[in-house]
């Protein structure tokens, strides 16, 4: 009976840490902008929201056209949204050669669209200072997975006016089982030190500047 | 002989505790934006852990085709309900839904696996229940927005966390005082009834539950009949369960479960069904929007049957477990009372954590972003 009882919880145990529940996807088209002396001054992303979520979103919208929505319709949908993310770092994680850049609040003209009842929003984070860097970082995730975020897969991730650099997109992937069985092979109580796990969920942008 | 039942309850307490700690873990996990560091790589995760978020994720996102499909081809509702179904047990496995204070107050109050299995039900049905009620009448009827309905849903977390606090301090406040009472060495059975003379005992047999306990009380049901009358025997029912729990003559599990699990339990009931879950929120106001509400409806609750499975297997692992404690508690009327009455107080303070926690937003169980 006990030993039923100790495996049960070993089994519990194993898939314990990261039982989170997304709620919210998103698709995002990311483009790095680059001043023309090399340096990165800001982070332009459009993230679509999943059909489930955009439908909530614009629950109770009033529009002129039934089922169309002008930016202007969206724009104070889109202040809550925007407002909102600040309070998680708009999900975007920046490093510069190793050290962490700070972002500021996004500029002003960011906007929501409404296309094939999916909902788009876009938006530029600037840097706060911009910087030259050799390896650029930046990591797009939200720590909680509420939020699933994944790029486009046509059109991921671009450079804007960044000279001879090169961009590298990291796309999570899914994990195979021989990796998982050894994943769960680690004690429950050890820190697992061999196994980079978090970069394989991550989406990545790693861009190399000579 | 009496090293062996030592050791064994041992065991099955600290078992006992880590069901407990576990499922409070999960609960937290990752449902605490705050207390995140941030800016390193992700939380990581696991291969069973990391099957279970894939398939989830993978029915929540079916959900939205098949209500889609319902619109236009009717069997195309059947499957929907299934994936909901499915949904409901592996987003059970996720934090929130009331996993740990379910268990702990079932472990705390020393309550049946049956009942377990019952609150766990009532539980998941009346979370269904009030999401449908927060889209049908706010969304449906009154037209509120996204935004509106996130408010709705912040208040009545508000209710539901001290609710939550509520039953916690309560179960402390009488369990942590009938531990302390034996911690003291007074374990005489008879000065806790010097307490309350001759109406201890007459006021916990009231007119409650003759059929769901019979086969505990035959000799309290008999009791009950005589004191049935009382015209008191109403008012006092807080002080009658507070005062039966914390004799302090280390009862047999049994009488200390009291007669009025049920409505005792309602108070759990509500406090952990009340909030409504996120995606089904967004799943009903999905279904309004193509005009298929009640499809919604349909699907909420056969994700509140999922969900309510996974609860109950959960509780049921904690009452089991907790079960097996008594049984050698028995053995060891001393020692053996102590620990069960510990564990029932670090139970009870599970409750009480997990209330001020959620209340004061340390742990966000669910988050409607952005809206």
């Amino acid at each position: 009976m006990l030993r039923i009882f100790f495996v049960t919880l070993a089994v519990l145990f194993i898939a314990a840490p990261a039982l989170a529940h997304p709620h919210v996807w998103v698709t995002m088209r990311t483009e790095l902008v680059y001043a023309p002396d090399g340096r990165i001054t800001g982070i332009r992303h459009a993230w679509s929201f999943d059909d489930m979520f955009s439908t909530f979103a614009i629950q109770g919208l009033d529009s002129k056209e039934k089922g169309k929505f002008t930016r202007e319709e969206l724009a104070p949908l889109a202040k809550v949204n925007v407002e909102s993310l600040k309070e998680f770092d708009y999900f975007t994680y920046a490093t510069a050669d190793g050290k962490k850049v700070a972002l500021t609040d996004p500029t002003a003209d960011y906007w929501l669209d409404y296309n094939d009842q999916v909902l788009t929003l876009n938006f530029t984070l600037p840097l706060k200072t911009p910087v030259k860097a050799k390896e650029l970082k930046i990591d797009i995730y939200d720590p909680t997975i509420f939020v699933d975020f994944s790029f486009d897969k046509q059109n991921p991730a671009r450079l804007v006016g960044a000279p001879n650099c090169k961009l590298d997109v990291q796309l999570p992937r899914e994990m195979t089982f021989a990796e998982g069985k050894k994943l769960s092979e680690i004690p429950a109580d050890e820190k697992n030190t061999t196994m980079a796990w978090g970069a394989q969920f991550a989406n990545k942008l790693l861009v190399h500047c000579p | 002989m009496t090293q062996v039942p030592r050791l064994r309850l041992t065991q099955y307490v600290v078992l006992v505790a880590c069901i407990l700690l576990f499922v409070a873990a999960i609960d937290c996990a990752l449902a605490q934006p705050f207390g995140m560091t941030r800016g390193g790589s992700p939380a990581e995760i696991g291969g069973f852990t990391g099957w279970i978020l894939a398939k989830q994720a993978e029915f929540y996102r079916t959900l939205s085709g098949l209500i889609r499909a319902a619109k236009a081809d009717g069997s195309a509702a059947y499957t929907l309900l299934g994936i909901s179904f499915l949904y409901g047990i592996f987003h059970a496995a996720g934090p929130g839904h009331g996993k740990a204070v379910i268990s702990s107050y079932l472990v705390a109050n020393d309550e049946t696996w049956r009942r377990g299995i019952v609150l766990s039900f009532a539980s998941a049905i009346l979370q269904a229940f009030t999401a449908v009620a927060v889209v049908g009448i706010a969304a449906a009827l009154l037209g509120a927005t996204a935004k509106a309905m996130g408010n709705t849903v912040r208040v009545i977390e508000i209710v539901s966390y001290a609710l939550i606090m509520l039953i916690g301090l309560r179960l402390l406040w009488v369990k942590g005082r009938a531990f302390l009472r034996l911690l003291r060495g007074e374990q005489q059975a008879h000065h806790a009834h010097d307490r309350h003379p001759g109406h201890d005992h007459g006021h916990h047999h009231h007119a409650h539950d003759h059929h769901h306990d019979h086969d505990h009380h035959h000799t309290h049901d008999h009791d009950h009949h005589h004191h049935h009358g009382h015209a008191h025997s109403h008012d006092h029912d807080h002080e009658d369960d507070a005062s039966a729990w914390s004799h302090a003559h280390a009862p047999e599990p049994q009488e200390l479960t009291g007669k009025h699990w049920l409505r005792r339990g309602l108070a759990a009931i509500i406090a952990v069904g009340l909030r409504p879950c996120s995606g089904a929120i967004i799943v009903l106001v999905f279904a309004l929007a193509q005009g298929l509400f009640w499809i919604g409806v349909a699907s909420t609750f056969v994700m509140g049957l999922g969900t309510a499975i996974t609860v109950a297997a959960i509780a049921t692992l904690a009452v089991g477990a907790r079960g097996l404690a008594d049984r050698f508690a028995k053995a060891r009327p001393g020692a053996g009372m102590l620990l069960l009455r510990g564990l029932e107080t670090a139970a009870a303070l599970v409750i009480v954590f997990f209330g001020a926690a959620l209340l004061t937003g340390y742990i966000v169980s669910e988050r409607l972003m952005g809206v």
